[in-house]
């Protein structure tokens, strides 16, 4: 085993990214990730990592450069926020039609704007479509642990996919925490460098990001679709034997108190962990309230999800972002409903965004929250007037 | 759980002391938590950060609403403004000149109060008012959250060695001059 650290969010994703040994590292800075490439920056200095560090012009760059090392076979990494995973954005999308195992940190953060540099999660919700593998970390050696098993689950040939793991900015990312950190031999032995596709190689030369025209573009998607869909079951191996190596369980979801509870609340990041430490008190004054914690966002595991809203007779998800004109409006509620109503739960599923810019998301919101969807408890869904609301917010 | 809540201003290192006690705690064998209250980084703006200390994992990540603890960096923001939310009987550790019942009968007797000339020991020492490894001292002085010697190892862990003896020094210095009332 490694050795417990005080390390921050933004450090404990450096540490991990040292430990799986990668070749190549391009970033741009940006509030709150700026932190994670700085260290990485030292360790290669110093010799403490044998790394390619590429200073690009933007995060355009960092993505596409890091598209061009993972093409030729190396092991890459880059990490950003808001404004810079937007700009990555594009990028997104080829190197996951591309099928190429880069792994990426987002600490998450609000998008402009106004300009504001905290937390929320605009960001990871607005790469939620480009067809990468998501991950959301609940604090720092999640953070960690995750970045180790993304590199574990991406180069496996039966999914070769990006992974992103988020985390969030400042209360995730810039918060001192203990960590247990994984050495380089082990996290190797666990996710050894593997280059199974085809790679960009002057001695036998292929084609990589040429036209297709409608001939051929149609089954691109179709193969990533499958290919995500198909990663579920290596994802939970990857989890699985990560508990077997390591001792720290991770699930797709986490469960608390589903079993009896009257109203299950759904959400993602730190706000969970005010969310868990509140029901844990109302349930001693007699709330039966259960928590989900969505882990993975992408494929969504829908099976899982609905598995513990089965039982309920309200649901409330909680987001941090905001999908502006939608007929959902909270990104999580969607899939949180889709997947509801595939299984025909007919139950209120009712939507509280929350913590936009960072503003502090409390134990009296969830509080509120709790209350407000328990007094949905008996209706069907159809019956439910207002879907979503908006907590902490001045009127 | 023990929660912390320290008031300095930009430039006194009140986050850098949160982060200390937090590494002091983890070594005692706690689980500690240091976090600022996240703003944009300007020198004599007041700053406000947080510790969660406990022996299991500490989930919530919220701002600190109702501290045991209040610690005061910056001697001018010694006042009943920083004390809103702190628990009765819970512990202000403050830097002054002011003895700690002179604290008491201007701040109230809701509280405990320990007081230091962090300032002064800074000068002396650093030749600058950064006062912040003085007051993770005094805190360990009025309320045993943390050993001094764990302060220490911190210390050495964070700075080079040059940087070290002098903050080691003024560990020293503070943790025996801190007055408890």
């Amino acid at each position: 085993m490694g050795k417990v650290m005080p390390l921050s969010g933004n450090y404990a994703v450096a540490y991990a990214v040292k430990a799986v040994d990668v070749d190549v590292v391009a970033a741009y800075p940006i509030t709150p990730q700026t932190a994670v490439v700085e260290k990485l920056a030292e360790f290669v200095a110093n010799g403490e990592l044998d790394a390619e560090f590429l200073h690009v012009e933007s995060e355009h760059s960092a993505l596409s450069a890091v598209v061009g090392a993972s093409a030729a076979g190396a092991r890459v990494f880059t990490a950003t926020s808001a404004q810079g995973l937007l700009l990555m954005y594009e990028i997104m999308h080829i190197a996951s039609s591309s099928r190429l195992p880069i792994v990426m940190g987002i600490a998450t953060r609000a998008i402009s704007a106004p300009i504001n540099i905290w937390c929320d999660h605009s960001d990871f919700m607005a790469a939620s479509d480009t067809g990468w593998i998501m991950f959301m970390a609940l604090n720092a050696q999640e953070a960690h642990d995750l970045i180790i098993a993304a590199y574990r689950i991406a180069e496996d040939p039966r999914v070769s996919i990006p992974v992103a793991i988020g985390y969030d900015g400042f209360v995730v990312s810039h918060t001192l925490e203990p960590v247990d950190v994984i050495e380089k031999e082990e996290a190797l032995e666990y996710a050894p460098k593997r280059v199974s596709r085809p790679t960009l190689d002057p001695d036998r030369p292929v084609t990589m990001g040429s036209l297709a025209s409608p001939d051929w573009y149609f089954e691109f998607r179709v193969q990533l679709q499958d290919a995500i869909e198909n990663s579920r079951e290596t994802i939970s191996e990857a989890l699985r034997e990560f508990k077997r190596r390591f001792g720290r369980e991770y699930r797709e979801v986490d469960d608390f108190y589903t079993d009896d509870a009257d109203v299950v609340i759904v959400s993602m990041g730190s706000t969970t962990g005010t969310a868990l430490v509140f029901i844990e008190e109302a349930r001693r004054s007699g709330m039966k309230l259960g928590l989900l914690n969505i882990r993975l966002f992408r494929p969504f595991p829908e099976v899982e999800v609905v598995k513990y809203l089965e039982n309920a007779k309200a649901v409330a998800v909680i987001d941090r972002a905001v999908n502006a004109g939608s007929s959902f409006v909270g990104p999580l509620y969607s899939d949180v409903v889709v997947s509801a109503f595939k299984k025909s739960l007919d139950i209120p599923i009712v939507n509280y965004v929350t913590g936009l810019g960072g503003r502090a998301v409390v134990k009296s919101h969830i509080e509120f929250i709790a209350k407000h969807a328990y007094s949905l408890v008996g209706k069907k869904m159809r019956e439910v007037k207002k879907h979503y609301s908006f907590i902490g917010v001045r009127e | 759980m023990v929660e912390v809540r320290w008031h300095g201003r930009g430039g006194q290192g009140a986050v850098t002391a949160a982060e200390l006690v937090a590494h002091a705690s983890i070594l005692k064998g706690y689980y500690a938590l240091a976090f600022p209250e996240f703003g944009a980084e300007r020198r004599g703006a007041p700053v406000t950060a947080y510790n969660r200390i406990a022996e299991k994992v500490v989930y919530d990540r919220s701002p600190v609403l109702n501290p045991d603890i209040v610690v005061v960096l910056d001697s001018s923001m010694v006042g009943r403004e920083v004390l809103y939310g702190l628990k009765k009987g819970g512990l202000v550790v403050a830097n002054t000149v002011r003895k700690p019942s002179e604290l008491a009968e201007i701040l109230g007797r809701d509280y405990m109060y320990a007081a230091i000339n962090a300032t002064k020991i800074a000068l002396d020492v650093f030749r600058l008012p950064i006062v912040n490894t003085a007051m993770t001292a005094a805190l360990a002085a009025a309320s045993r959250l943390v050993d001094l010697e764990h302060l220490v190892d911190a210390v050495r862990s964070r700075f080079g060695a040059r940087l070290a003896s002098l903050n080691e020094l003024v560990l020293r210095k503070a943790f025996e001059l801190t007055e408890v009332g």
